[in-house]
């Protein structure tokens, strides 16, 4: 409780429009270059044989298969979602093509094709266990499959379980069977439904009973192939007293049509486990034109399933042209707590809403939610978050600030909190800011030797502080770097 | 080092110098005082590029270069430092990262190695102990939460880790209670130098007995209507801005 009460929002004022922060074009996406290699897939389309096709070309048990198919025939019947504060045009669903892969297949790490490799190296992310970051085992998805996971070894030998979905669904059956749609279910929502169809791959976490898991485990997602979709499920389990951070980056090729990524990640946290997950997403957002970029519709979700349970969502947000996700938790254990740190960034076209669902079940459950979202260029960006506090929820606290930092005249930011308060004892504090980069802050660093670019990063990271702080060390500094580079020529 | 001639500036289209004009040396002390309006904020604003300040005629020579075509931050690389009067809050940005990512910027323009966090960190110390200042500023936001005296302080820190060749201050010592005005005082006297000249504007006189001036400037209506050394500071004291005879504030 207090670190709920002791959180002190950043007192931002409300300052006059900015002269000096005028719109200039010219973004470069480092992540934007395209892997040649052989490839193999789907064609375009879908149908139930679509879905028995790629569950073939996987190897899936026919209860999965089953489950896809269910999933599907849903799907259908369902109405596609309003589409919150977003302007989308419709997507055709069969013009996609659900599964692309490499062509080989390898078995170990020491098979992969150089060229992934050399993909994997150039975003920073090097597969081979040599020149990986220490502390860090990585699954590598490459379009629909994962290409490698390293430090498979070492994990093991802790009892952890770190594996692509796919094998994870031949290797561990009853787990996946167990835990698998438990908490999205399949018909849960427009893409959680598709996704439950047509997932290809993802990442599977496994940590057992009072295990700490003795290193970061994390996901590098690439979509490479065109008109494909990407479209991964990852699940992570937590037995009693286990411990897991977990992280998850992304990025893919600039292309001029939209590609869609509809993700679903489930997180089970038994009694007294804690699961962090992390994401730094930066897909491609598309030109300063506001042509291409990754549609993002993702769907996380996080269930405290055991008493003291803790789930802490943390995310990064700077690319996809159109970001549509609320990582949410379910306090179902009595003293559980849940966290959502969020710093989501917009610029030219791009449109993002974002934030996060906090259901309170148990007893003396606690939220936290702490949203900075930074708007620039001609950029849409919304806060979007629902607390809820059910009848059993005594003594629930939750805690919520949104602040929300404008670059140029053009860029909207709008917060939209919803509350809904079933048990009296509960306590739901709310407190949100606007703020400009003043000319004052912008003329303080120039008059100290600060060139304008780096006086914008320097703030935009002051403003984000709260968040980054809650980053994996090796992360924070990445998530800074992505900042600045998604910040170039928002001022002029 | 510093050649002001008949400088003009408008601010929001109204003329608020006009025809100013100021010499001044390495190692001198100047102080330039006047009424409430005359321009001596505008004056520091000019000198260091602020946006909003327009020069419509005169020049401003610095170390042989025409100082008012340089940018903010080719000004501050050069040499220049203003010391704010209302020196501003940048939330989350730790003032020992703001400074460092300040002298290191100024260093790259001026084509000189940066320092690196130990090297740093080394300076700062020895700043600090120059200026009497505790460590727990480091840790800090900039400016972030600070009292008045502590954000003018600050002010004088950062001056002293920059190493400025003209420090401009302007109207460091409002707002201050007679401990912090020493304190900043000391401050300003330990990094007085014969390669430094400062320029200090202020409304009052009591600055100026703890930095003696060489020279005093009387600034009214846009323009420098008196010269002279500490003791014309004490006369102005006395006789207040009215009774000065060339054009005083009108």
């Amino acid at each position: 409780m207090n670190e709920i009460m002791n959180n002190q929002s950043s007192t931002a004022a409300v300052l006059r429009d900015n002269a000096q922060v005028a719109e200039v074009l010219g973004r470069s996406y480092s992540a934007g270059f395209v892997t040649q290699i052989e490839m193999t897939g789907l064609p375009p389309g879908l149908d139930e044989g679509t879905i028995r096709a790629l569950s073939a070309v996987k190897r899936e048990p026919e209860w999965m298969t089953e489950w896809r198919l269910e999933a599907y025939r849903h799907w259908l019947t369902m109405p596609k979602p309003d589409w919150a504060k977003l302007n989308i045009d419709p997507i055709d669903y069969q013009a996609i093509s659900y599964y692309a892969a490499p062509k080989k297949q390898p078995k170990s790490l020491d098979e992969v094709d150089p060229a992934l490799l050399e993909t994997y190296e150039k975003l920073g992310v090097p597969l081979h266990e040599r020149a990986a970051l220490a502390g860090v085992a990585v699954d590598a998805v490459f379009d629909s499959v994962s290409v490698g996971t390293t430090f498979r070894k070492q994990l093991a030998d802790a009892g952890v379980l770190f594996c692509s979905m796919s094998e994870a669904i031949r290797e561990y059956p009853e787990i996946v069977q167990k835990y698998l749609g438990s908490v999205v279910p399949t018909g849960d929502n427009f893409f959680a439904a598709l996704n439950s169809a047509v997932f290809s791959d993802g990442s599977f976490v496994f940590i057992p009973r009072g295990v700490r898991c003795p290193m970061e485990l994390s996901t590098y997602f690439r979509i490479n192939a065109q008109n494909t979709g990407q479209f991964e499920r990852t699940l992570i389990v937590a037995e009693e007293g286990a411990h897991v951070s977990y992280l998850e980056g992304c990025t893919a090729p600039k292309r001029d049509e939209n590609q869609l990524h509809a993700a679903v990640v489930e997180l089970v946290a038994l009694e007294g486990a804690q699961i962090k997950y992390s994401t730094v997403q930066n897909w491609y957002p598309g030109d300063e034109n506001g042509v291409g970029g990754i549609y993002n519709f993702v769907t996380k979700r996080g269930d405290c399933r055991g008493d003291d349970s803790k789930i802490c969502w943390t995310q990064v947000e700077t690319g996809s042209a159109i970001t549509w996700k609320y990582p949410s938790v379910v306090l179902r254990g009595d003293r559980s707590v849940g966290e959502f740190y969020s710093v989501a960034l917009t610029h030219h076209f791009q449109q993002a809403d974002t934030g996060t669902k906090m259901i309170h079940l148990g007893k003396d459950t606690k939220s936290k939610i702490v949203s900075k979202g930074i708007s620039a260029g001609k950029s849409s960006n919304s806060y979007r978050g629902l607390v809820k506090m059910e009848k059993g929820a005594e003594r629930a606290r939750n805690y919520t600030q949104c602040d929300s930092l404008l670059i140029g005249k053009q860029c909207g930011a709008h917060t939209f909190p919803y509350m809904e308060v079933k048990n009296p004892t509960a306590i739901v504090e709310h407190e949100a800011t606007t703020s400009k980069i003043s000319d004052e802050q912008m003329f303080y660093c120039r008059s100290r030797g600060i060139g304008e670019e780096d006086a914008v990063s320097m703030i935009v990271d002051g403003f984000c502080k709260q968040v980054f702080r809650e980053l994996p060390m090796e992360f924070a500094v990445e998530a800074k770097k992505l900042l600045e580079v998604s910040l170039e020529g928002a001022v002029g | 080092m510093l050649k002001i001639e008949n400088l003009h500036a408008r601010v929001e289209g109204k003329e608020i110098l006009k025809g100013l004009s100021l010499s001044v040396n390495a190692g001198e002390v100047h102080a330039i005082m006047g009424p409430n309006g005359a321009g001596k904020s505008t004056l520091g604003n000019v000198l260091s590029g602020r946006e909003g300040y327009e020069v419509t005629a005169g020049t401003v020579t610095y170390n042989g270069i025409d100082l008012l075509q340089l940018s903010p931050e080719a000004r501050a690389a050069a040499g220049v430092f203003l010391a704010l009067q209302y020196p501003v809050e940048i939330p989350g940005v730790n003032n020992t990262y703001f400074l460092r990512a300040a002298l290191n910027a100024q260093r790259k323009t001026r084509g000189e190695k940066e320092l690196d966090s130990m090297q740093f960190l080394k300076l700062v110390r020895e700043k600090l102990k120059v200026m009497q200042i505790s460590d727990e500023l480091l840790h800090r936001a900039v400016n972030e939460g600070f009292s008045g005296g502590e954000k003018k302080r600050n002010e004088i820190f950062q001056m002293a880790v920059l190493e400025p060749q003209l420090a401009i201050l302007d109207e460091t010592d409002s707002g201050l209670d007679i401990d912090a005005l020493k304190q900043v005082a000391q401050g300003v006297n330990a990094l007085r130098s014969p390669d430094r000249a400062f320029l200090m504007i202020t409304h009052y006189q009591r600055l100026l007995d703890y930095v003696v001036p060489d020279f005093v400037h009387v600034l009214a209506n846009g323009r420098i209507v008196e010269s002279g050394d500490k003791s014309l500071a004490l006369k102005l004291e006395e006789h207040g801005y009215a009774g000065l005879g060339t054009g005083a504030a009108a």
